[in-house]
């Protein structure tokens, strides 16, 4: 067994997976508070990173170094992400919390259309390069065959990202009402919590992370188009439901866990099906375990 | 446990609806714990109980709604076999002639009163897709067939007026009734009513008491009854059942019932400051 | 004032969130950036103005959904309702536009026949979806691929096995028909959000296998020269081809509106829309959502694999390209601007949103995002549609002079 190969394919899953986990925490977040698969989620990260290209591109000219650079336009999309996110909220999803439940998925899946071509309109649909703005530092020469440092920067802030999440999540008085309200909005509400402001954090929160997970792949893949966000977020929703929607842990897990399946069948099998292998295992656990791998099996209330 | 020894004498062959120590978890909840119920032809019985005892998950055990985690439910259709319902699909169950309410109302809302009514003939009709298609003379006489006899039963429930509207715009109390007029189109030797008196005043309490009375005896059914009102579950029950966490607690007749020291604590405790 | 208020700062937000997209615009040939502030200015004028109708419409929904409930039915569309119901009215309107259908190919040019063809295709695929979506309530996201099943079963069978349009036209259905079934038995449980993701990786699965499975499909670069419908065997010019494809097409659509209405006042029909408004009570009422739902899934993708059969003899060469996603999410962009459910309002919904920026030149570069920004405000302000879906009457014996018109204000008085 080529073992150098493995561990490349093992870490490419890895790098895949923290993206995927990124974007799956939005999905799961959200379905957790509203119970709505927030079709337009992939676009915000495709934002994210369209929105870090410019930055980028504008400092480049000015001259800014590249570590500066990437720190700033990663704050920028951050800060943009979360206030297209709140907006998103407002206009698509506010207007329609009392209606039938389809109602608010044919308005996502509208904004997503929508946000794709405010993008083509505004830039360009075609691929734009992303500058590398990573640097290649000297300490990360012994793993430097199998990663580089852009999968490495990838990992460790995925890997903080969420570990800040749960921390919130856990410990802090907005955290709690989040938990509180995804469990029960009505009795969240009775106790005082203000749900609308818990939702908008939420959308704050998930968009945040999917704008961390589109600068880092935007500079590790090195082009962005406005198409990105689609397949992105098909993944990160099959990621979520794999781990079970609604749990975080489990939106975490799933990502790992598809980024692997990904990498390695593409690697060991072919590499035809790529996208076709997320969709099949999205058909497969919906199928025979809907609730995921860390979500419970609810039945519904009559 | 005077009041189970008194029953325990019930010729179960006479049970159109013979329930064996059913149990219902969800994950760690014992909602339902070994109920044993049966209803007779003919009469009316109801099931009682504080808020949360469970009356409604074991509507929904029974009818197929929910699959019971332990027990037996059998009935007894008209044609006299007896089948053992737990595991089959809802429909299977109201095809069989075991129909019901939902306490918190589920009409069609944006379909008319009237075809609310013939959804309920859905099971009792045969009409596919060819023959929706080409409309040929046997399929526009059931559907005319339909229609009449859906419309027959408005009237009597006191709702033909309003056969055109939009079943959500009715009346909260008539939305009820509907939902009794849709349940017998489905030609039940047994009804099941899930609170049909909540929210409803008493005038029309008292009316809706007369209603269930003549369907009983128009239909030749059997009646499962939850509900609140005492006056009305006093006055119109053959039997009783008590329920309280899940488990029952007593069964009789309303006088009996009304005796049992456990039943006046549990229940009619909680009656006086509700 | 307060209004005026929000509305200044509304716009202040969205120059502030649209401002690096809209304004900044890099050339990284020659390291320069392009600062279109124009743009921002244009932005902050329409979004101050929308944010007026923002707030006026949503009053208005308020006000028309309080008028509502009290039976009150809106004067607005009541010319529509008796022309709808009132045969005197509606018998000539039919007839009028029919004729003018006729009539269309002797008057446009064979560009603007192939037009019509394609809307009146989208039409088809419209009201099949409608049956899904509209009637059974169930959102399949990948109705396209359906629509492909068929043009490539007319294709595969044309250019292999020389099978002509007429042998296939049913094949192709079928088997449309039959990826229908079977999609829909795995996902029969899922919950209407689950099975619309589950249906749009169908949809994807679908195109990727033509794209990958080059022996079979012969991959991204398509199947040409297939072969246009014949006419008892007569050798066709194109322009007599065009003409012929139209009528069909329009022979088509007819039959499919005829089916659509037909099946919504069946019993099937009121078993799908009884599953749409509630799926605990359709099951307690003895109807067996499983076929249910696999009729409805069978039916609305035979249409599409109907569709995609006439697709596929129109455009003589078909490849995996015109079986996107957006495609899918156009059709159900009219099937939601016409009317969930309406036959009427998804006809129209189809030709206004495939003939609008045909012949609106401006609109063309903003057809996507029309779309998408119509299927949002559609929910929001008007889900029902631009027709809502019409009634059907029954023949109830005994009940005249009890009929529409008397029970109105009877309702309306208790209500
Ligand atoms: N689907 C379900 N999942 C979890 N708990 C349930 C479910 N359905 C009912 N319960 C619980 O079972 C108990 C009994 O509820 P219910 O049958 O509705 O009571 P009742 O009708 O007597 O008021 C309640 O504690 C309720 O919360
Ligand atoms: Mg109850």
């Amino acid at each position: 067994m080529d073992w150098q190969y493995f561990w490349e394919l093992f870490f490419g899953g890895l790098t895949r997976g923290s993206i995927y986990a990124l974007i799956a925490l939005g999905y799961t977040m959200v379905y957790g508070i509203i119970e709505l698969i927030n079709f337009a989620h992939g676009e915000v990260y495709m934002l994210g990173a369209f929105t870090a290209l410019i930055v980028a591109g504008a400092l480049g000219i000015y001259g800014f170094p590249a570590v500066a650079i990437l720190i700033i336009a990663a704050a920028v999309a951050v800060i943009y992400c979360a206030a297209y996110g709140v907006t998103l909220e407002k206009i698509a999803y506010k207007p329609l919390r009392d209606a039938p439940r389809l109602s608010p998925l044919i308005s996502a899946i509208g904004m997503s259309i929508f946000l794709q071509n405010y993008v083509i309109l505004a830039q360009t649909s075609d691929f734009m390069p992303f500058p590398n703005l990573v640097p290649q530092p000297e300490f990360l020469e012994p793993i430097a065959h199998i990663m580089g440092a852009s999968e490495v920067l990838i990992i460790v802030t995925s890997a903080i990202a969420m570990a800040a999440l749960t921390l919130f999540i856990k410990y802090t008085r907005m955290g709690k009402a989040m938990r509180a309200t995804a469990q029960n909005r009505k009795m969240a509400m009775l106790l005082g919590i203000d749900a609308d402001k818990v939702i908008s954090l939420t959308f704050v929160i998930g968009s945040s992370l999917a704008a961390v997970g589109g600068v880092l792949i935007a500079s590790h893949v090195g082009q962005v188009n406005f198409a990105i966000g689609f397949i992105a977020g098909i993944k990160a929703f099959t990621a979520a439901v794999l781990g079970g929607i609604g749990s975080i842990p489990g939106a975490m897990l799933g990502g790992l866990v598809l980024g692997w399946c990904e990498s390695f069948a593409t690697g060991y099998i072919s590499s035809d099906y790529e996208d076709a292998l997320a969709f099949g295992l999205l058909v497969l656990i919906l199928i025979f375990r809907p609730s995921g791998i860390l979500g419970k099996a609810k039945t519904q209330k009559v | 446990m005077s009041a189970t020894t008194a029953t325990a004498a019930v010729n179960a062959s006479a049970a159109v609806l013979d329930v064996r120590s059913v149990s219902m978890n969800f994950g760690g909840l014992r909602a339902l714990n070994e109920v044993d119920l049966q209803v007779r032809q003919g009469e009316i019985v109801a099931l009682i109980g504080p808020n949360g005892a469970g009356k409604t998950t074991f509507f929904n055990c029974i009818t197929g709604i929910y699959v019971p985690t332990e027990g037996e439910v059998r009935v007894t259709p008209r044609d006299g076999r007896t089948v053992t319902v737990n595991g089959m699909k809802a429909s299977e169950v109201t095809t069989l002639g075991m129909s019901r309410t939902f306490q918190n109302i589920r009409l069609f809302p944006t379909m008319s009163v009237l075809e609310n009514v013939m959804i309920g003939r859905h099971c009792r009709t045969r009409a596919g897709i060819l023959g929706a298609l080409l409309r040929d003379p046997r399929t526009r006489a059931e559907e005319q067939r339909i229609v009449e006899e859906s419309y027959e039963l408005l009237k009597s429930v006191n709702l033909h007026q309003h056969y055109q509207d939009q079943a959500r715009n009715l009346p909260y109390g008539a939305q009820r009734r509907l939902e009794i007029a849709r349940a017998l189109a489905t030609n039940p030797f047994l009804l099941c009513l899930d609170e049909p008196a909540a929210g409803m005043n008493p005038q029309e309490t008292l009316e809706l008491k007369e209603l269930v009375l003549e369907i009983r005896e128009r239909h030749e059914l059997s009646v499962l009854l939850i509900e609140h009102d005492m006056s009305m579950v006093m006055s119109l029950s053959d039997r009783i059942y008590v329920m309280e966490y899940g488990s029952k607690i007593a069964e009789g007749t309303p006088e009996e019932v009304s005796r049992n020291p456990r039943v006046i604590k549990a229940y009619l405790g909680e009656e006086s400051h509700a | 004032m307060q209004g005026l208020k929000k509305s200044i700062l509304v716009s202040l937000w969205f120059m502030f969130l649209t401002f690096p997209l809209m304004v900044i615009r890099i050339d990284s040939l020659n390291g320069t950036i392009d600062w279109r502030w124009e743009n921002m200015l244009g932005m902050g004028a329409g979004i101050f103005v929308l944010s007026f109708v923002w707030r006026f419409m949503l009053a208005r929904k308020e006000a028309g959904r309080a008028a509502a409930a009290g039976g009150a039915m809106s004067a607005r569309g009541a010319w529509f309702e008796r022309l709808r119901s009132d045969p005197k009215a509606a018998v000539p309107a039919m007839a009028l536009i029919f004729a003018v259908f006729l009539a269309l190919p002797w008057v446009f040019s064979t560009y603007q026949t192939n037009i019509m063809i394609s809307a009146l295709l989208y039409v088809m695929l419209g009201l099949g979806l409608n049956i899904v979506v509209g009637l059974s309530g169930q959102l399949v996201l990948g109705y396209v691929a359906f629509y492909a099943v068929g043009a490539y079963a007319y294709a595969i069978l044309n250019s292999n096995f020389g099978l002509g349009f007429w042998a296939v036209l049913p094949i192709g259905g079928a088997m449309a028909a039959l990826f229908g079934i079977l999609l829909g038995f795995p996902v029969l449980r899922l919950r209407g959000d689950y099975l619309a993701i589950v249906t749009l990786g169908f949809g994807e699965i679908i195109r990727l296998v033509l794209e990958n499975w080059s022996s079979f499909s012969q991959g991204p670069s398509g199947i040409a020269n297939i072969e246009r419908p014949g006419l008892f065997g007569m050798q066709l010019s194109v322009n007599e081809a065009t003409t012929y494809i139209y009528y069909l097409i329009l022979a088509a659509v007819i039959v499919t509106i005829v089916a659509v209405t037909r099946l919504k006042n069946s019993r099937i029909g009121r078993a799908w829309q009884a599953l749409r408004e509630d799926e605990i009570a359709c099951q307690a009422m003895g109807i067996d959502i499983t076929t249910t739902k696999l009729t409805a899934f069978a039916l609305g993708a035979c249409w599409a694999g109907f569709a995609g059969v006439i697709f596929a003899a129109k455009t003589t060469f078909i490849n995996p390209a015109s079986f996107t996603f957006l495609e899918s999410a156009m059709v159900l962009a009219m099937v939601v601007l016409g009317g969930m459910g309406s036959v009427i309002g998804v006809s129209v919904g189809a030709l206004v949103l495939i003939l609008l920026p045909e012949y609106l030149r401006a609109f063309s570069e903003y057809r996507m995002l029309i779309f998408g920004a119509t299927m949002v405000l559609m929910m929001v302000f008007r889900p029902q549609g631009l027709v809502s879906p019409g009634r059907t009457k029954y023949n109830v014996p005994g009940a005249d002079g009890v009929g529409a018109d008397a029970a109105r204000p009877a309702a309306g008085g208790n209500a």
